[in-house]
């Protein structure tokens, strides 16, 4: 039996969270799919305070932004049905979608579908890298800020992007010791804001460098490390050993774009955006009619960004569905006003690059 | 670097050195390893192992990551026991 729903969205995360409050605004039924026990998304396990414009909840800590988020949707006029421990595991023609829930295969069809899947870690390979000790960023920051467990004692850290960095910070305030973080990019990748905290708790970050190979008998008890030239060839005679029993990779996340492609919604690769992305239009529709995606699985960003995309998308679906929100054109050029200052300075180089090339792709279909 | 300790999938349990095997006996494309060596058929269907490879394969063919292609997904993305999709199976016809 295939149940009809009016709006499907998929992952309760920053983005689809955000989707949710403005299509039941909109007065749309809402069936909102998460895969993990409670929503939230990555935002349960931010105890940092984010930062950018009150818009975007600036100053408040990433697991009050969920509470909010979270209790956002109770008031609003539309209906809404909530799954958790709920997962998507199929995407078809008209929208049609399959879900393992409760030990039970179920299919829905809808009228419009919002994917806000998010995105996974990427992996790096280097010797030994199979040996237990070493983590994803992501999987760090679920063991030490949702389960109180520490991954180590000497930690090394690999990438020096946002995550990399708050995630040592974290580490240090849990009362590990962060001893490196390697970049292999000349520069650091992340805010300078979180890397000067590090800094000043003594931590080293050395750019131009990688981790060369893991050491250890049954567990990781050091690393190698190595300088890169800057067309990032290893130079050789410059290793150095460190001991650690804990390696942390955070090198970047990858959208989850599975749904989509066995949907066929087109992709395209962008590296600017973390890999393959769907191609969607300036309603962050994709080539799927009524299909529309939100946050990092349309490409890797803020989830401060997540939010707004969220919310933009929410708009739109409901409007597609015929219902037009009082002041809908105002909220929309809200959102992309919001958008366009937070994809602005030299922060938003990469992702300003990434939508360019993306809509290049579009315009030569 | 030692190929045979560097793990390029770890569903499938494949490293560097048995993907380069097959690359060098002309499996060059994401779809022909992965029927040699399984890979993206694990637990993350390729969602990890995918962009490993991805830049592997460019590195090889001296091509862009991005026009090396990597593999078609299909449903489902996670496995589902056949009793219950036989369940809703029976529920259709019923």
């Amino acid at each position: 039996m295939i149940k009809h729903e009016e709006l499907i969205i998929i992952g309760g995360g920053p983005a689809g969270l955000s989707a949710a409050k403005s299509a039941l605004e909109a007065d749309l039924n809402v069936l909102l799919i998460e895969r993990y026990v409670r929503l939230g998304g990555q935002l349960i396990k931010q105890t940092h305070k984010f930062f950018g414009s009150k818009n975007q909840k600036a100053k408040m800590r990433g697991f009050n932004i969920a509470t909010l988020l979270i209790d956002g949707l109770k008031d609003a006029p539309g209906h809404l049905t909530v799954l958790t421990e709920a997962t998507v595991v199929g995407m078809y023609d008209e929208r049609i979608v399959t879900v393992w829930h409760d030990a039970t295969y179920k299919k829905y069809q809808a009228d419009a579908i919002i994917v806000a899947t998010g995105a996974s870690e990427k992996f790096l390979a280097f010797e030994n890298n199979d040996l237990p000790g070493i983590y994803g960023a992501g999987g760090v920051q679920t063991l030490m800020n949702l389960n109180g467990v520490l991954p180590g004692t000497d930690i090394i850290m690999v990438g020096s992007g946002n995550i990399g960095l708050i995630v040592a910070y974290q580490l240090m305030q849990a009362g590990a010791r962060v001893t490196s973080v390697l970049e292999a990019a000349p520069r650091i990748g992340g805010y300078a804001v979180h890397a000067s905290k590090l800094r000043r708790l003594g931590v080293s970050i050395k750019t131009r460098t990688t981790i060369k190979r893991a050491i250890g008998e049954n567990k990781v008890e050091a690393c190698e490390i190595v300088s890169l030239d800057d067309q990032w060839n290893i130079i050789e005679g410059t290793e150095e050993t460190i001991n650690t029993d804990a390696i942390c990779i955070a090198v970047g996340l990858s959208p989850m774009h599975q749904l989509l492609s066995m949907a066929g919604a087109k992709t395209s690769y962008i590296s600017e955006l973390g890999g393959l992305v769907p191609c969607v239009d300036e309603n962050n529709q994709t080539s799927i009619d009524g299909v529309f995606v939100s946050g990092d699985a349309s490409g890797i960003e803020e989830a401060s960004s997540a939010m707004v995309e969220g919310r933009f998308t929410g708009l739109i679906a409901a409007k597609k569905l015929g219902h037009v929100t009082k002041g809908f054109d105002k909220d929309i050029n809200e959102c992309r006003d919001q958008l366009f200052n937070l994809r602005r300075g030299p922060c938003g180089l990469k992702i300003r690059e990434g939508i360019r090339k993306l809509r290049e792709v579009n315009d030569h279909a | 670097m030692k190929k045979h300790n560097v793990y390029v999938c770890r569903c499938e349990d494949v490293t560097l050195d048995e993907l380069y095997y097959w690359i060098h006996r002309g499996f060059t494309t994401f779809e022909g390893l992965k029927r040699q060596l399984r890979i993206g058929m694990g637990p993350c269907q390729g969602q990890i192992c995918g962009e490993v490879i991805r830049r592997e394969l460019a590195n090889f063919l001296k091509k862009h990551p991005a026009d090396v292609k990597t593999h078609t997904i299909r449903p489902l993305i996670m496995g589902v026991p056949l009793e219950a999709i036989a369940k809703a199976g029976d529920q259709d016809e019923s």
